[in-house]
């Protein structure tokens, strides 16, 4: 979240002249291996994440299991004392009794694989994010950097070639006067093809009645309808071919 | 700059193909960073200048600079810029040291015709700005 601010400072200081390093390089290159080293640990927490969450799921089903046996050596301590085997459903509460202490390492084992997973996903969210943090101020970085080293190289290519920036109001002078030059180019050359290019023939001779006009064309429309008069047929019949 | 060259080769045919076959040449900067400058026939005075970073194609056009700037009117013009950001379409504007620029930036893995397209934006913008904001200049 520091980097524009730090450009801010570094644009406000001596680092706006050119030429300059805008940006640290080493603080750059620090970045770039913290998020190299920051991905690594991401990759190593994922696995690391799908084994918990493999044993927390297995745990899961171990105290499930547990569960039902408690459940069956209970009911089978009861059938014993409703026989008043004293002795064999005792057998069977020790039974329980062990399946107890069982069923309590694997509910904290699997408290303890649940924390673990809670733990993993946090450090994998925040080395995500410090990934990202970073990457952004190496972009940032880089891309100031090529943005100023490229106006150097773009002005030290002006200069070498002897032609200067000339003011931005004679650029935009020069730009309108060519744009302009090109409009009166082709009003002129539109002009021109009036007075002495086949357009001007075509006009004369379509003014003379001959070839393809509109005038021509309504003409041979008018002759059309009064052929149709003249034959009576002005019900809408098949036009004269 | 043989890498940006080469992703760019044909950069001049398709900006003139966008721009209805206006000339482009295309002219390669030397120096630190690759630098391709893209000169529009008839708007040879406000080239642009195609660079790079690890991730991102910068296209820049350099449009006044600070000495170019009416003293009087400099806080409105800033404001005038600011205010014209948000509208102008693919390109921002910006400073660069001394200079003014209307810049555009691609992924750095845009396909020759998009930067195209973003050329000959960045030049129709960049013309069209330093015309209205012309009165804030000397």
């Amino acid at each position: 979240m520091t980097v524009i601010k730090k450009l801010v400072t570094l644009l406000r200081g001596s680092a706006r002249e050119l030429g300059q390093s805008v940006v640290d390089n080493n603080a750059t290159r620090i970045y770039e291996q913290e998020i190299v080293d920051a991905k690594a640990s991401i990759a190593e927490a994922k696995t690391e994440l799908t084994a918990v969450m493999a044993k927390e799921m297995q745990t899961a089903r171990d105290i499930e299991r547990i569960k039902g046996e408690i459940r069956r050596h209970e009911d089978m301590a009861l059938q014993a004392l409703d026989k008043t085997e004293e002795g064999l459903a005792l057998k069977v509460a020790e039974r329980v009794a062990a399946l107890e202490g069982e069923m309590q390492a694997q509910t904290q084992a699997h408290a303890g694989f649940a924390v673990q997973v809670g733990r993993l996903k946090d450090l994998i969210r925040s080395a995500e994010a410090r990934v990202r943090e970073h990457e952004r101020e190496v972009s940032i970085a880089k891309t100031t950097e090529s943005v100023y080293r490229a106006t150097q190289s773009i002005s030290d290519s002006i200069g070498s070639t002897g032609s200067r920036l000339t003011s931005a109001r004679e650029s935009l002078d020069r730009i309108k006067k060519r744009h302009e030059d090109l409009a009166d180019r082709m009003a002129a050359a539109e002009e021109l093809d009036q007075e002495f290019g086949h357009k001007a023939l075509e006009n004369e001779l379509a003014a003379a009645g001959i070839g393809d006009s509109d005038k021509s064309r309504a003409e041979a429309v008018m002759a059309r309808l009064r052929a149709r008069r003249a034959a009576g047929t002005g019900d809408g019949g098949a036009p004269a071919a | 700059m043989t890498v940006l060259l080469h992703q760019l080769s044909n950069l001049d045919t398709l900006t003139s193909a966008v721009m209805g076959g206006v000339g482009v040449q295309l002219q390669p900067i030397a120096g630190e960073v690759p630098v391709i400058q893209v000169c529009i026939e008839g708007r040879d005075e406000l080239p642009i200048f195609v660079t790079c970073s690890d991730t991102q194609l910068i296209c820049l056009c350099y449009l006044w600079t600070d000495e170019d700037v009416r003293a009087d009117r400099r806080a409105e013009l800033h404001e005038a810029l600011l205010d014209l950001n948000p509208s102008v379409p693919l390109s921002s504007f910006g400073r660069v040291g001394q200079r003014y620029v209307l810049t555009g930036a691609l992924a750095r893995s845009a396909r020759a015709e998009d930067v195209a397209h973003e050329v000959a934006v960045l030049s129709d913008n960049a013309l069209d700005a330093l015309d209205a904001l012309a009165d804030y200049l000397r």
